[in-house]
Parts: C-alpha cells; sequence; structure tokens
C-alpha cells in the first residue's frame, strides 16, 4: 500500500501520466485508488492529433493497469521520506515473512 | 456499491457491529417471525453520532466512478474501439453498463488511402453495452459544450469509407507491430506488451 498511500500526497498536483500505448495525458491528479486507478482532470494530450477520441474530455479515469509511467513534480516529492518508507516497509514484509 | 455516496458515513467500527449482532439476537428469542434470517438492523437504530472523519470509501475505484454515473461518456478499450455512450452502472471492478453507446472510428491524417491532411471520423449506432472492467483502457467525461464540434482536425466521413479506411489502418498496423516485437525479441527484450497490442 507504499505507493497508494505516496499518490495520495501527490494529489491536486499537476501530473503526466504515460499509457503503455504510448498516449501521454497531463492533468490534475484528483484521486488514486487500491489498484492505483488514477483520475485526472484538466487533462491535456500530448500530440493531440493522435489521439482525436481525447479531444473533447474533461477529465479521465485511467485504468491503473495500463499506465507505463506518471511523470511528477519533483518539488512536491520528499525522496527521504519516501526512501525511509520504503525501508520502513521493506522491513515490515520481511519480518512478515519469519 | 451503487448507493454509495462520497458523503454518506463509514462503516461503524468493529466494536459497534457487534452491538447490532447482540440487539438481533435479541430480537430473535423475542421470537420474532422469519427465525434463522436476521432482520438487518434499521439503520438509524443505535447507531451513536459518527465521529467526523474521512469516509472510508473516498479512496476507492467506487468513489471515482460515482461522479461519472449518468455523465456522457468516451471509453476506450483494449481493442482500440472507441465508445461514447452514458455511465448508467458500474461496479468495483470497473465493469460498466452503457446506455446509448455509439462507436466512432477514426482514420488519422496521412493514412495510406486517405487523400487529406484532415483526418476522417464516423460514428456507429451500437446500443447498450456491459465492458467488463479488464478490457477497459481510460473512460473521460465529455465536455458537452465541446461534445457537437468534429475533433480538431478531423471531419465526419461516409461510415464504410471510414470502415475501410480504418480497417486497412489496423492491417497495417499490426504488420508494423509484429516487426518491431520480432526485431525486439531477437535482442532479447520481453516487454509489458509483447504478448498483445494496446491500441
Amino acid at each position: 500500500m507504499l505507493f497508494f498511500s505516496f499518490f495520495k500526497t501527490l494529489i491536486d498536483h499537476e501530473v503526466t501520466v504515460e499509457l503503455k500505448n504510448d498516449i501521454r495525458i497531463r492533468g490534475v491528479l484528483k484521486s488514486v485508488d487500491q489498484y492505483l486507478n488514477i483520475k485526472l482532470d484538466n487533462i491535456q494530450v500530448v500530440e493531440e492529433i493522435k489521439y482525436p477520441h481525447l479531444s473533447a474530455v474533461k477529465n479521465v479515469f485511467i485504468r491503473g493497469s495500463v499506465v507505463r509511467y506518471v511523470h511528477l513534480p519533483s518539488n512536491s516529492v520528499d525522496v527521504q521520506l519516501l526512501e525511509d518508507a520504503t525501508r520502513r516497509e521493506a522491513a515490515n514484509q520481511a519480518g512478515k515473512a519469519k | 456499491m451503487e448507493n454509495l455516496s462520497i458523503s454518506d458515513h463509514p462503516p461503524p467500527p468493529p466494536g459497534m457491529q457487534q452491538q447490532y449482532q447482540k440487539h438481533g439476537q435479541h430480537q430473535q428469542h423475542g421470537g420474532a417471525p422469519g427465525q434463522g434470517m436476521p432482520h438487518p438492523p434499521h439503520p438509524s437504530l443505535g447507531r451513536p453520532p459518527q465521529p467526523q472523519q474521512l469516509p472510508a470509501q473516498m479512496f476507492t475505484t467506487a468513489a471515482q466512478l460515482l461522479d461519472l454515473t449518468d455523465k456522457k461518456l468516451m471509453v476506450a478499450l483494449r481493442d482500440g474501439r472507441k465508445l461514447l455512450g452514458i455511465l448508467r452502472s458500474w461496479d468495483q471492478f470497473a465493469n460498466l453498463v452503457l446506455q446509448n453507446t455509439r462507436e466512432r472510428i477514426f482514420v488519422p491524417p496521412g493514412t495510406a488511402g486517405a487523400t487529406q491532411e484532415r483526418g476522417l471520423y464516423a460514428d456507429i449506432e451500437r446500443g447498450i453495452f456491459l465492458v467488463r472492467g479488464e478490457n477497459v483502457l481510460l473512460l473521460g467525461e465529455i465536455d458537452l459544450d465541446k461534445d457537437d464540434d468534429a475533433p480538431p482536425g478531423y471531419d465526419l466521413g461516409d461510415i464504410e469509407l471510414v470502415q475501410k479506411l480504418a480497417k486497412e489502418k489496423k492491417v497495417q498496423d499490426k504488420g508494423k507491430e509484429k516487426k518491431k516485437i520480432r526485431k525486439l525479441g531477437n535482442e532479447g527484450f520481453e516487454g509489458e506488451n509483447l504478448g498483445e497490442m494496446l491500441l
């Protein structure tokens, strides 16, 4: 659940989501759920002419399983905190496995 | 699930549920009709005032789809189809029911056979769709102000012509993709969508 919590901290930030079919959608992160399905508001599509089906769309719900990357604004990510949280989670997992 | 709303109170904590159960048992001992099938306690019965907190369902698939209900959506499917319809029902897997669905086919500009610099599109009436969640790539709410205009750079074309061009393009793309996958495979790549093509 670490990345779910992490994405929750990025809500209301502008991100770019790159899908496995190469579409890149830029928008304000509005919501995320346990599958990392993502909801974006006020979207803008990079290379819009290639993806005309998105021209009249203002907000999207993206299924988590089709996301390749999420480009994040670097100044809203606390790398140190994320690192610590990751170590803690890994330690917890290791503890459970034993 | 459909009756949940963001403003609903979260379910009571476990301690309170036990109270409910005791309450129900008490009723049954009193010889209530329909024994063995406990009646659900009335929602207002014995519920103490809720502490103010974020509803637990706030960050769920259901909550994300809730405010899209009864809106006109564009749904992109894994096989490349684009459906436009009104979202009437859904569940936690993003299985969807769409009403008054139209399938929209696009032929991008510069496709072989299409002479122009502008693309073409056409709509086919399809009716009601029940889409299994796994086939959904993304769904977007349509801005009704822009809905009546053709997508920029595209013109409405004759259905049969557009269908024919789209079919040709699909065959072409499939061939290209296959070549690419074969080449990548020879180099030892095993990408995320080598098994299937996402459109």
